[in-house]
């Protein structure tokens, strides 16, 4: 492989895993709020709140490792996209600046109850960042971002008539709900609590139809988008079966309330086939056009150094990762115990 | 509105968004280093006051890792928004870093999560204590990297241009620039001076209320102790920094000095205004201290504003940030070093008022110290976003809406820290240290 195809496939790794732990993160805080708002009481929020109080921080990480990264290997990114999303850009640091902190002061700061107007912040926020992040992926299909008189234009008025950007964003709001209760399930179970299990698994039976209705959807309004990308699907067109068979199960196990650590492994499958299977037909190019693999990729010797960096950083990061999981997420005492315990 | 316009805000929301995350970088960077001292004093000397002192600082701690991670990503994602073309060279060049720091980030985020929650979980707190070492490395380690970044802009090296194009990259060798040994240690130094007289200062506080356990009294020396050792090597490394700006970068040395004319024997003006001609008025004036500065003798010669063209000239102004951090340095070390003198003043008392007022004042005095040493850093090397090769004002987006988010930009800061602050006094006022260590007690006296 050369150097190219290995950093564009580090990024996208690394943003398939915050696809993951944001969408847990995301969907759990809109959960988290929606069931103290609608009177559930606190019956899922503990169990949101005990799996999240340790992790959210690193949520953050690997946003900001993919976008570091995708300067490194392709400085372009940085002069196109930059440009381009200054507006967008900012709303979504504003949005993540509003749920993290708001996060924080209500977890570590208030001793007693749930603060309502934090919560809510960060339930809605959970919504809002997705749907935005997603549109990075609309405007990468090319056709948005132009250069005229050597400055770089966006066509905002073209971007927002246009249905495979609101086929994007709705795929990103209804799998970032799926995913989480998915997740939230398995940990409700495992952590035997027998109420908040039944009710994480109907919210994740409820969105597993509009998520394959709205894939499907985004999968055909990429054809009238892109042609080119779309043909480059039908390519591997294996992987897109492979997710939907994927699905199929996951959905089965939920429904039939048995082996649900497979059951989120499927999912996992589910999204890495589709993921994968989006990004290899999007290449080479990073933005349609106008980012190209090899043509905007930096110099030999940054590309070497960033790899070995990152070679070197997975020797400290994985050991530490699989440690935060051993001790919160597969512990059996603290899944089980009443409530996250801090300093 | 003119070309010009999106390069001033740019210029402006940079900076607000650094201003404010330096604060809680800093406080990031310290605090787990006072942290971890204090549980470690509680476990050699098995006083649970320690252990205690380091329960309450990370419980606040959390809190302002919380906004020093939201701004962090400001900036990150800000530096491409509002400096494309310049991320665009400068990701040839220092993209090495970068993607490092996100590493030593992500380490710090680990572990500080298993840290919080694992004080009981343990059976020997060597282990807990253990667990904040990744967090100080991750924490100091990515002030490192970043400041590898800065100091690159102000000793681009490691490359060679041809035509408008990097070419010849040398990663390291731009990373290790002559100007990271320097910078890096005083960043990381001043972050320690910072947090120590930060956590003094609420100590101090707590005493001037009219608290007298001894839980605070030890709080003070701890924490007095490192900010007087910290705030020492701090001076040191400035000075250091000032015979470096005098070797690689005099035209910054000279502009915070008003120093005009190349020659030995120089002068160092302390405040004062300028007057027409450039002539120095109401300074006070050391004779050959800049010599001395510059090169450790007064025959030193030091060069002047006057060799480099006018528009590569830093604003005169910088000439204040410099002499308001070179000030409050001196109090920093200063009034800690009061605070262990006190025996021996005749007569006094051993916590007088007015020294536990200085002591609370610490905080505030370093963060002012902080923030005019980077203003004096960084408007030092304009015209310059990359000193020698690219002017700010080529680096800057051309997007017309840059007062827009400036807007929402101070307002999002505004309600942040404002809030960050209510919380945190919150959280103090609602436990009390008194019942805590009370508590602590009621456990110590039944065996």
């Amino acid at each position: 492989m050369n150097y190219e195809l290995i950093g564009i496939t580090v990024l996208w790794v690394f943003l398939f895993g915050y696809i993951i732990v944001a969408s847990i993160d995301f969907g759990a805080g809109f959960f988290s709020f929606y069931s103290v708002a609608l009177g559930h009481g606190n019956l899922v929020h503990n169990i949101i709140q005990r799996y999240l109080s340790p992790v959210w921080e690193v949520t953050n990480v690997f946003l900001i490792f993919f976008y570091i990264g995708l300067i490194g290997f392709f400085p372009d990114a940085a002069y196109y996209y930059g440009t381009a999303l200054l507006v967008p850009g900012s709303l979504v640091i504003v949005l993540l600046a509003v749920r993290g902190v708001y996060y924080a002061f209500n977890t570590y700061g208030s001793s007693k109850e749930n603060n309502k107007v934090y919560m809510a912040l960060y339930g809605a926020t959970g919504i809002l960042i997705p749907a935005a992040l997603s549109t990075v992926l609309a405007i990468s299909e090319g056709g948005v971002i132009t250069v005229r008189h050597g400055k770089v234009e966006v066509s905002w008025s073209h971007f927002f008539a246009n249905p495979y950007t609101w086929s994007v964003i709705l795929l990103a709001l209804v799998s970032v709900l799926y995913i989480s209760a998915m997740f939230l399930s398995y940990y409700a179970k495992m952590s035997g609590d027998q109420g908040a299990f039944e009710i994480l698994r109907r919210y994740a039976l409820v969105w597993s139809g509009p998520t394959i209705a709205a894939a499907l959807l985004a999968f055909f309004e990429i054809n009238r988008q892109n042609p080119e990308h779309f043909r480059g699907m039908l390519e591997y067109a294996w992987m897109f079966a492979a997710s939907f068979l994927c699905f199929l199960i996951a959905v089965y196990l939920v429904w039939s309330r048995r082996h649900l650590g497979w059951c989120f492994m499927m999912v996992m499958l589910q999204f890495a086939f589709a993921w994968f299977g989006y990004g290899r037909s999007h290449l080479p190019y990073v933005l349609y056009k106008q980012i190209n693999i090899y043509e905007n990729f930096t110099n030999d010797t940054m590309a070497i150094a960033l790899i070995t960096a990152f070679g070197l950083g997975l020797i400290v990061l994985i050991p530490s990762l699989v440690l935060l999981m051993r001790l919160f997420l597969f512990d059996a005492k603290y899944v089980r115990g009443s409530s996250a315990k801090k300093g | 509105m003119t070309s010009l316009d999106p390069v001033l805000l740019s210029r402006f929301l940079t900076g607000l968004t650094l201003f404010v995350h330096i604060i809680f970088a800093s406080l990031g960077v310290g605090i787990p280093v006072m942290i971890a001292l204090a549980e470690w004093r509680g476990i050699r000397a098995n006083d649970p006051h320690y252990t205690l002192l380091a329960r309450r600082w990370a419980r606040g701690f959390v809190i302002t890792v919380a906004v020093g991670v939201v701004t962090g990503t400001s900036i990150g994602l800000q530096l491409s928004l509002l400096w494309p073309s310049f991320m665009r060279v400068a990701g040839q060049a220092i993209a090495l870093p970068l993607f490092m720091e996100t590493f030593a980030f992500f380490v710090e985020a680990i572990f500080l999560g298993i840290y919080l929650y694992t004080w009981d979980r343990f059976r020997s707190k060597l282990v807990h204590l253990s667990l904040l070492i990744p967090v100080a490395i991750g924490s100091s380690a990515s002030a490192l990297f970043i400041t590898t970044v800065n100091a690159f802009m102000n000793a681009p090296q490691g490359f060679t241009l041809a035509d408008g194009v990097l070419t010849d990259i040398r990663p390291l060798e731009a990373m290790f620039n002559k100007a990271t040994p320097t910078k890096v240690a005083h960043v990381l130094v001043s972050a320690y001076t910072f947090c120590a007289g930060v956590l003094g200062g609420i100590a101090a506080y707590s005493m001037l209320r009219g608290q007298k356990h001894v839980y605070f009294k030890k709080a003070l020396k701890l924490t007095m102790v490192s900010t007087f050792v910290f705030a020492v090597a701090t001076a040191m490394v400035g000075d250091f920094s000032g015979k470096y700006l005098a070797k690689y970068q005099p035209e910054k040395l000279a502009a915070g000095e008003w120093h005009f004319d190349t020659r030995p024997y120089a002068t160092l003006v302390f405040g004062g205004v300028l007057g027409k001609d450039n002539e120095v008025r109401y300074g006070l004036k050391i004779p050959y201290a800049l010599s001395i500065l510059a090169g450790n003798s007064p025959r030193t010669e030091v060069v002047g504003l006057n060799d480099f063209p006018e528009d590569e000239r830093p604003p005169l102004s910088i000439h204040y940030y410099f002499d308001a951090m070179v000030a409050l340095g001196g109090l920093l070390v200063l009034i800690p070093l009061l605070y262990m003198l006190r025996g021996w003043v005749p007569g006094g008392k051993a916590y007088p008022r007015w020294l536990l007022i200085g002591i609370m004042a610490l905080g505030p005095l370093a963060f002012v110290a902080i923030e005019a040493g980077w203003m004096f850093t960084e408007v030092g090397r304009q015209p310059w976003i990359l000193r020698g090769y690219m002017k700010t004002a080529e680096g800057a987006t051309t997007s017309g809406h840059v007062g827009l988010l400036v807007v929402l930009f101070v307002i999002l800061y505004f309600v942040v820290c404002l809030s960050c602050i209510r919380v945190l006094s919150k959280l103090f006022r609602n436990q009390d240290a008194m019942e805590e260590i009370k508590a602590l007690e009621m456990k110590g006296d039944r065996p």
